[in-house]
């Protein structure tokens, strides 16, 4: 038999690309349960619109470039994309606003930059800023009240049927399971009140003022942390990001917002909203963030300053999305100014120098 | 009215300050004289064949910096060149014109047949780059070292007895060739990836 | 034991499955004597070894058979007894699969050793003496480079401080210098004393990794029975891979870095392998030159790995018999480990000196590459790197062929471990892709020099030129003022005016002539494109019509430009004229001359012709044009010649036709004859091809002497008169 004639090395770690997806998966599960437990099953049907959207969208594109379907959706990149991005959306937004975010992340977002591994921005979040700046209203009026607090008629939570007429067909009634996010409150009634006053709102601390930092939404924030280190123990990324992250969002607030009175305190900047997502999940995505060392530390500590910089003096209440994309915009930047140093040089050759 | 004039104002000042930088770094970082002919000689192969119809490649060069010839008229350069002076000038770059020659699979040397010379010197005369060695009714030869491939040594010979051969580089110019992604374009080649296998 | 020592630790690595326990279950055997054995005539770093033997040559073990070229070169000697069969190109290991010149031995199963000896006491002998020895003997470094270790132990005095032995054996499945190790420990213990005796280092480290217990053991045994050594210390460092690459080696022990582009002899270290070592000793203590290795032969389609005592040159077809390798079932065949070794497609493949393995490997053991899929940039590359570089970017810019970039980033630095491309989840081959790169790299630079010089060329060329018209300008002013001066002193102003209107400059001239050659040849290429594109019936007609377009333009140039060019030669003619000193070229002697002349290229051009014709070749109108042409001459020739015959014939040559001229033109021409006569006779002798040609020589020669004596008689005869 004729012998072949390759290039070493001759064998690999078994260990792909679908591989890094599926653990990036399974340790989105802890944060997910932890929504549908606190929030009803919104999540769980926003996640089922956008993956099916999204796997639909990458088989068309893929059919268009004359590429084998089922090679190229194999590698859960495109459903990781839409899970990403239905826990980022509020629970009970409607089916529409899902799909358009959904089929932009995938088509423009990814496809149209030359598809896996090409795209300079994360696509989650540019379906989810698209649909934040097209459709504020439902964006930010789908948030549901934790389990605890809604209404009587809800005392078992959210049903799945109810879930599923608020999100595909009729919304009158969904003002009864609505409210602001802890992050939204805290921000619009800090002008007028104290800490203590704020805290008296149960959307806070709970109904019997048990929960450490925030009702919920810190078990959220603990599952996705939870999943965020089992990735880091599983070598999928590296420390610098997530630790940079949060440690300048952590900075910032304890410098400029350290008066709990007048600023939203760190503990809730850290524990409310999508931060642990942001920091473990979305920051992360290899593709558009910075690729050196030195340079993923700038580029997380450069989040982290954007999130606390928008969610204090911005518009919106949560800024995740928008600092990871005005990051990726700088991220080729930052490489080629952290380059590291090479085994046998002085320096490292950084900016015009590596241009030679 | 307050406002409008604070308005206007910032921006005139605004717009002054950058006017004041943008000619500091006009005069400060001024490039000295025309070392676009240079940049583009040093792109040329420096064969000095003449297929351009300039006679050699600096000409050629100045002729490309006035602007006066398009840069697709060099055949032993190649796709690589014209992309390269397409890069170097911020222009579109033309495929190769097809009036001046095309480019060559490998690169070539002339051989002269000795035993055919007759020491007619007209292939010397021809060289431009003295790369024939010879004198009136001596054996010319070509030094292979220094033959850049021009082939306008063939034209003069009165006895045709000079080859253009294919440069071997044997063992030590071998080395590995780019690795082919294979993805599939055809539907046909589709079952061969969806088991993962190469095509 | 390494309790005190301070180790250090290199960044990245990995760690593949090792893969040696296979090997290691029984002694090291002899692969025996094959029937032939194939020894390139370059298995080191340097210049190719020069064969010293014929075909034919009977040859004893230990032969000096191949001499080096060179310092940076190695010898190569007899593995065996037998007789030199063939030197010529086989299959020789490299990756390329292309052939190389070796010498080729029938053995005769004798294993006749040839007289040698060795050095029973070392310590005796000075340091370059034994660097001698080492030369003689062929020693080149076993670790898989093939560097000669004579120069590499040829450092100053007190260069050196640190000499670190490579026992690290990183790669998975080779257990070469593990088995070497664990039974030949003393012998290997000697060869790094006679290393330390040679380089007088300061500290001597053997570093090996954990996961070679009995060697160590081994190894620290033999030390304890050889008390005079207090210098060396056995090092244990954890596995991984690449600790055994020199540069990361001397990182863990030293924590020194190896500059880039630099060697560790700047830092006063030098790193020989195990192998070496032993080499050094059978050739000092036994004076047996290199002739054979220690070869783990592995992989799951061989029955029987383990570790064989192989004779250089023995091909691999041999050692996978011995070692009831099943040859069907191999999918792939490595030389070298599964991390850094080359495939070898043909079994014929000959084991040299740098062979430490040959793996035979099933598919499921080395299953086939895996599609290559997008970078998702994860960055497990980088991490993943011992040279600190990054392989993501190096990948972008080999892939996009940004030579520039990559060299920029370092790509020099890659020592192709592979430890990249064996953690990248996309399956990228990223070694073959920087391998590529640096490939292309050193083609790029190779061709700048080149036409770096093609320029330097050009220009010294053209300089010469202007400086030769100029030179040719400056004599013609200088005739002309002094034909003028002469002139001046029988006429008055006119011929100040002739001097005055010299040629216009020769150099125009010469430029001219370069652009109308210039032009000539892209009209006759455009001629051949277009008579290819006319032969073709596919070709496309607005093609054709922009190529005849093409075509016409080039002419119109071309007449142009020999326009101009005759124009300038004529107005340089004319003034140059007046002062020539040529003679008048219309006498009759001249004009038949002429008349002679055309005719017989008349005659070659025919001769052409008729060679075409029978050819067939497409340059028939091309030498039919020519023969129209040179008649066309001849017949104004012969005009002319009458013309003036007539003139001259009423002018009364007034010419003092000087006799004595004539006679010495006459001896001239009989010389002339002579001399042909002779060459002829002399080419007729030999049967030369240039017969023919001398014999026309001979003629016209004749002719011309015959003419003289005719010219001679009638001016006698006139004279008579």
């Amino acid at each position: 038999m004729k012998l072949p004639n390759i290039s070493s090395p001759h064998t690999t770690r078994p260990f792909s690309t679908s591989n890094v997806m599926l653990n990036v998966l399974m340790a989105l599960i802890p944060g997910i349960i932890a929504l549908t437990y606190f929030f009803g099953p919104g999540h769980l049907i926003q996640v089922l619109i956008a993956s099916t959207v999204a796997l639909a969208s990458e088989a068309a594109v893929m059919k268009l470039r004359k590429r084998p379907i089922l090679f190229y959706l194999k590698d859960y990149s495109a459903l990781l994309t839409a899970i990403l991005l239905a826990i980022s959306l509020p629970p009970y937004a409607p089916y529409w606003v899902t799909i358009i975010a959904s089929a932009f992340a995938i088509i423009v977002g990814k496809h149209l930059y030359g598809g896996l591994g090409q795209n300079p921005f994360n696509p989650a979040m540019i379906g989810f800023a698209l649909v934040l700046v097209s459709f504020p209203v439902p964006m930010t009026t789908s948030w549901s009240a934790p389990a605890e607090l809604l209404p009587a008629a809800f005392s078992s939570g959210i049903s799945f049927s109810d879930a599923m007429t608020y999100i595909f067909s009729s919304r009158e009634t969904i003002d009864s399971i609505t409210s602001a996010t802890p992050l939204d409150a805290y921000k619009h009634q800090v002008a007028l009140a104290t800490e203590s006053e704020i805290y008296q709102n149960p959307l806070f601390k709970g109904t019997d003022h048990s929960s450490f930092i925030v009702l919920a939404w810190e078990w959220v924030s603990i599952g996705f942390l939870l999943g965020g280190l089992y990735l880091l123990w599983k070598r999928i990324f590296t420390w610098h990001i997530p630790v940079s992250l949060l440690a300048s969002l952590a900075l910032c607030s304890l410098i400029f917002g350290w008066d709990a009175d007048s600023f939203v305190p760190t503990s809730l900047h850290l524990f409310a909203g999508a931060t642990m997502l942001g920091a473990f999940f979305i920051a992360t995505d290899p593709v558009s963030a910075s690729t050196t060392p030195l340079g993923k530390l700038i580029y997380g500590a450069g989040i982290g300053t954007f999130i606390y910089v928008i969610r204090t003096w911005g518009a919106y209440p949560d800024a995740v999305a928008f600092a990871v994309l005005l990051m990726n915009f700088a991220a080729p930047f930052i490489d080629q100014y952290t380059q590291p140093r090479t085994y046998g040089h002085n320096k490292p050759k950084r900016g015009l120098a590596a241009k030679k | 009215m307050t406002s409008f004039i604070v308005a206007v104002s910032a921006l005139v000042i605004l717009s002054l300050i950058f006017g004041a930088i943008l000619g500091f770094a006009a005069i400060r970082f001024k490039v000295e004289g025309n070392p676009l002919v240079e940049q583009i000689d040093a792109l040329l192969p420096q064969t000095q064949c003449g297929q351009c119809s300039y006679p050699g490649c600096s000409p050629y060069a100045e002729a490309i910096a006035k602007g006066e010839e398009g840069i697709n008229k060099c055949p032993p350069g190649g796709e690589s060149t014209i992309q390269a002076i397409a890069d170097l000038l911020g222009v579109e770059p033309e495929p190769l014109d097809a009036e001046h020659g095309t480019e060559k699979e490998s690169a070539m040397v002339a051989v002269i047949r000795e035993d055919e010379c007759i020491g007619c010197t007209k292939c010397i005369q021809a060289c431009p780059v003295d790369a024939i060695l010879g004198a009136a009714k001596q054996m010319h030869t070509v030094i292979e070292s220094e033959c850049t491939g021009c082939d306008l040594c063939l034209e003069p010979c009165p006895v045709d007895c000079i080859d253009m051969v294919p440069i071997d580089g044997g063992l030590p110019a071998w080395h590995w060739d780019k690795p082919i992604q294979i993805i599939a374009t055809d539907a046909g080649n589709t079952d061969a990836l969806n088991e993962g296998k190469a095509a | 034991m390494n309790t005190s020592f301070n180790l250090f630790d290199f960044v990245g690595g990995v760690h593949p499955a090792e893969n040696k326990t296979q090997s290691t279950q029984s002694s090291i055997s002899s692969a025996g004597i094959p029937e032939k054995l194939v020894l390139p005539l370059t298995q080191h770093i340097g210049a190719q070894s020069k064969p010293l033997v014929n075909v034919g040559d009977t040859v004893l073990k230990g032969q000096l058979i191949a001499a080096a070229q060179g310092f940076i070169s190695a010898n190569l000697h007899a593995p065996t007894s037998g007789k030199i069969t063939a030197i010529e190109d086989r299959a020789i290991a490299h990756q390329s699969g292309l052939s190389d010149l070796c010498i080729e031995i029938t053995t005769d199963k004798q294993d006749k050793w040839i007289e040698h000896s060795g050095i029973a006491n070392y310590q005796d002998i000075d340091a370059s003496q034994l660097i001698s020895l080492i030369q003689e003997a062929g020693v080149t470094g076993m670790g898989g480079a093939g560097f000669p270790t004579h120069v590499k132990v040829s450092a100053k005095p007190d260069a050196i401080k640190t000499l670190i032995i490579n026992a690290a054996e990183c790669e998975p499945y080779i257990t070469a210098d593990d088995m070497l190790m664990q039974e030949r420990a003393n012998d290997v213990i000697s060869g790094i004393q006679i290393l330390a005796h040679i380089l007088k280092p300061e500290s001597v480290l053997i570093g090996i990794e954990d996961n070679k217990p009995k060697a160590a053991e081994a190894l620290n045994l033999a030390l304890k029975e050889s008390p005079e050594n207090t210098l060396i210390e056995v090092i244990v460092i954890p596995t991984k891979y690449p600790s055994g690459g020199e540069k990361q080696l001397i990182q863990i022990l030293t924590g020194k870095e190896v500059p880039s582009g630099g060697l560790p002899s700047s830092l006063g270290i030098v790193c020989h392998n195990l192998g070496t070592a032993y080499a050094i000793n059978s050739a000092i203590t036994k004076g047996e030159p290199l002739i054979s290795r220690i070869t783990t032969m592995t992989g799951n389609a061989c029955a029987a790995p383990q570790n064989y005592e192989v004779l250089i040159g023995t091909p691999v077809k041999h050692l996978l018999e011995v070692s009831n390798t099943d040859i069907k079932n191999t999918s792939r065949l490595v030389m070298g480990g599964p991390m850094m070794g080359f495939t070898i497609d043909q079994i014929e493949t000959p084991i040299i000196k740098a062979s430490n393995c040959i793996i035979a490997a099933t598919k499921q053991e080395l299953p086939d590459p895996a599609m290559e899929q997008a970078c998702i940039r994860c960055g497990m590359c980088t991490e993943a790197c011992p040279a600190q570089l990054l392989p993501q970017q190096l990948y972008w810019f080999s892939k996009s062929s940004n030579l520039e970039q990559a060299e920029s980033h370092n790509i020099a630095d890659c020592i192709e471990c592979g430890a990249c491309s064996y953690v990248c989840p996309s399956n990228i081959p990223l070694v073959q892709y920087y391998r590529f790169a640096k490939g292309e790299i050193k083609q790029a630079t190779a061709d700048k020099l080149k036409s770096d010089r093609a320029k330097v060329r050009f220009e010294t060329r053209l300089a010469r030129q202007e400086r030769e018209a100029a030179e040719k300008v400056a004599k013609r002013q200088a005739r002309a003022e002094a034909a003028a001066k002469k002139q001046a002193q029988k006429k008055a102003a006119p011929a100040q005016e002739a001097s005055d209107s010299k040629a216009p400059p020769a150099a125009d001239i010469e430029l001219l002539q370069k652009k109308f050659d210039a032009t000539k040849a892209g009209v006759t290429k455009t001629k051949e494109k277009l008579a290819i594109l006319l032969a073709d019936e596919n070709a496309d007609p607005e093609k054709i019509e922009l190529l005849k377009g093409a075509l016409t333009k080039a002419q119109t140039k071309m007449k142009d430009a020999a326009k101009v060019m005759a124009e300038a030669k004529k107005a340089e003619k004319a003034s140059a004229f007046t002062s020539s000193d040529k003679g008048d070229p219309n006498t009759p002697e001249r004009l038949k001359n002429k008349l002679d002349l055309a005719q017989s290229r008349l005659e070659t051009a025919n001769k052409r012709l008729e060679e075409a014709k029978a050819e067939n070749s497409d340059k028939i109108e091309a030498f039919e044009t020519a023969v129209t042409k040179q008649l066309e001459r001849v017949n104004d020739a012969k005009l002319a010649l009458e013309t003036a015959i007539k003139t001259s014939a009423t002018n009364n040559v007034p010419a003092s036709v000087d006799l004595e001229t004539l006679k010495q033109k006459v001896l001239a021409a009989q010389t002339r004859v002579d001399k042909a006569n002779e060459r002829l006779n002399m080419a007729k002798e030999q049967n030369l091809e240039t017969v023919g040609a001398l014999q026309t020589g001979l003629d016209k020669q004749t002719s011309k002497l015959v003419d003289a004596k005719a010219a001679l008689e009638q001016a006698s005869t006139e004279e008579a008169k």
